[in-house]
């Protein structure tokens, strides 16, 4: 599980003053917090936001938001705060909820909020100085921290899909029981010919394969390192209980193989795929053959 | 258990460490210094695979400070340079020195089955390798595994 | 912390719970040696799926295991390597070679089995 460096905003000392101010007026937010709330729905709806959820939907999330946002203001600390916008948004996200929502949100609630203190305090111009001097700095901090969770909680949503995505595009494919097929096509670099090592030991787990066929008839030339990255592969495979046969080697590979030092007497090879596949079913068939003893 | 320090405590709100010392005296700190790498590995956002790779590396090259010099250290840093980022294991000791650097680097293809220093093997899991070495200074091991 | 080890029947399974040091894969040799002896065990298994980490040393010593369990006449099965774990072994050159391996539990007593039903003196891997 990644831990990430959540950006962190810096929260300069609070002066007692300004203490007493949000303690006053988070006071006012609460008294009113039934009011403010409807109010600040209302305009997420006018404004067309969160339109991927039910009014209901909107609501339950508004509340949630709205006591967090006025505890944030109140204590000043942002861990609860940033604890909440993850979950926020790993509940969100997958409704489809976009960046601009969710800061237009926060935004709007920092807006109705605001009203509500401009109505209360505008009698007294001073006082409602000092008020805005307590309350626009906390909630600016607020809406960034909101923003930047959700970003963050979003990049990370799509990181695991694209690895989702690699690990369905892996060209491993099992074609009997226990038998696993691993055709390479093209050319190996070797940040590919690691992933798909990678990938095909996994696969040899996952299917609780015996023997696999990897086929390089699509490869036209292979340097000595992805050639060693074969033998490896192999190697590795052995040690997972799988015997591997491979299949297509042209006379150029097999020269860069015996040029590395490999025995090709030792490793299991044969002309075609369909021949390999042929190799694998008697290996199979024939259980008296243990891994241990086949050539690896 | 082995004695460690960190030299840097980690703040409150859960920055990685930048650097990590284990110091290698006895068995367990082998166990105690892959652990702590595989650990670093993870903060910093390395996969399952080279999480293993790295702490492999980190045991053999420990290992090697504990049969060769009897004691050193290894030191765990976060490599944050320039455009890549990864992650550093340093090995040094105040040993005998490696007798024959050549030798011991020698790349052979063919297995061998994990006698000698294993620093070959130890160059192909990591991708910055350096080694000093000499009778008077000891030697001092580098290797930096990047972020993929 | 010891290594569990399981008789069962004409073999013995050691399976590994936690990161092993260096001393503690010593004793776990020790171990199944002494009872291979004891008990004329016919296979050993040894699962390593909660091994982390295979490095030289325990690399050699799984060697040194099948090895001196074979001259007292019993197999050694390894099973329960990770991928990661058999990927970052054969980079180092580690290749548990002339040493049978398998996917898991049910694999390895499944080759200690097709080797016992085979009526003869016991075949060494071709590698050994």
């Amino acid at each position: 599980m990644n831990e990430q460096t959540i950006e962190t905003v810096e929260v300069p000392p609070v002066a007692e003053s300004t203490r007493a101010v949000l303690r006053e007026l988070v006071a006012h937010l609460r008294k009113n917090r039934t009011l403010l709330r409807e109010e600040w729905a209302r305009r997420i709806t006018e404004a067309k936001l969160l339109t991927a959820m039910t009014e209901e939907e909107v609501f339950a999330e508004a509340t949630s938001v709205y006591d967090n946002y006025v505890e944030a203001l109140e204590t000043g600390t942002l861990e609860a705060l940033q604890a909440y916008a993850r979950n926020l948004s790993e509940r969100v996200i997958p409704r489809g909820v976009e960046t601009h929502e969710v800061v237009g949100i926060v935004l709007l609630l920092r807006d109705v909020l605001a009203r509500s203190l401009f109505a209360k305090y505008r009698a007294d111009f001073a006082h409602l100085n000092r008020v805005l001097d307590a309350y626009e700095p906390a909630a600016n901090r607020i809406a960034i921290t909101v923003a930047v969770g959700f970003v963050q909680e979003r990049e990370r949503t799509i990181r695991d899909q694209q690895e989702a995505i690699r690990e369905l595009s892996t060209p491993v494919l099992q074609v009997r029981e226990r038998l696993l097929i691993l055709p390479i096509i093209g050319v190996i670099d070797p940040h590919r010919a690691r992933q798909l090592t990678e990938q095909l030991l996994h696969a040899i787990r996952t299917n609780r394969a015996k023997v696999v066929v990897i086929d390089i008839t699509g490869v036209a030339a292979m340097d000595s390192h992805v050639a060693n990255h074969l033998v490896l592969t192999v190697e590795a495979s052995r040690l997972l209980g799988a015997t591997v046969i491979v299949t297509g080697l042209s006379p150029e590979i097999a020269q860069t193989l015996v040029n590395i030092g490999v025995d090709l007497g030792k490793m299991n090879t044969a002309g075609d795929l369909q021949g390999g596949i042929e190799e694998a079913e008697r290996q199979l068939g024939f259980k008296v053959t243990p891994n241990g003893d086949s050539p690896a | 258990m082995g004695s460690k320090t960190s030299s840097v405590q980690a703040p409150e709100n859960g920055q990685p460490l930048d650097e990590i010392r284990i110091a290698i005296r006895s068995d367990s700190d082998l166990v105690a210094a892959r652990q702590e790498g595989r650990r670093m590995a993870e903060r910093l956002g390395f996969g399952g695979g080279d999480r293993t790779l790295i702490a492999t590396a980190i045991s053999e090259l420990a290992r090697n400070i504990l049969r060769y010099a009897d004691h050193g250290e290894v030191v765990l840093l976060h490599a944050n340079h320039g455009p890549r980022e990864g992650m550093t294991v340093v090995a040094q000791d105040k040993g005998p020195g490696i007798k024959d650097l050549e030798r011991a680097l020698e790349v052979g293809y063919s297995t061998s089955g994990g006698l000698g220093l294993g620093l070959p093997g130890v160059r192909r899991l990591m991708d910055v390798f350096n080694v000093r070495s000499s009778s008077g200074d000891g030697t001092v091991v580098s290797a930096t595994k990047w972020k993929r | 912390m010891p290594v569990p080890i399981l008789k069962q029947g004409p073999h013995l399974i050691a399976s590994v719970q936690s990161a092993l040091g260096d001393s503690d894969l010593v004793e776990l040799r020790d171990a199944l040696i002494a009872q291979v002896g004891r008990y004329r065990s016919r296979g050993v298994i040894i699962d390593v799926t909660a091994l982390d980490v295979m490095d030289s040393f325990a690399s050699r010593t799984l060697g040194d295991i099948a090895h001196m369990a074979r001259l007292r006449g019993a197999e050694t099965v390894i099973v329960g390597v990770q991928p990661e774990v058999a990927f970052a072994m054969v980079q180092l050159g580690l290749t548990l070679e002339g040493v049978a391996t398998a996917l898991d539990l049910e694999e390895g007593l499944a080759f200690l089995q097709q080797r016992a039903s085979r009526t003869g003196p016991h075949r060494h891997p071709s590698s050994a």
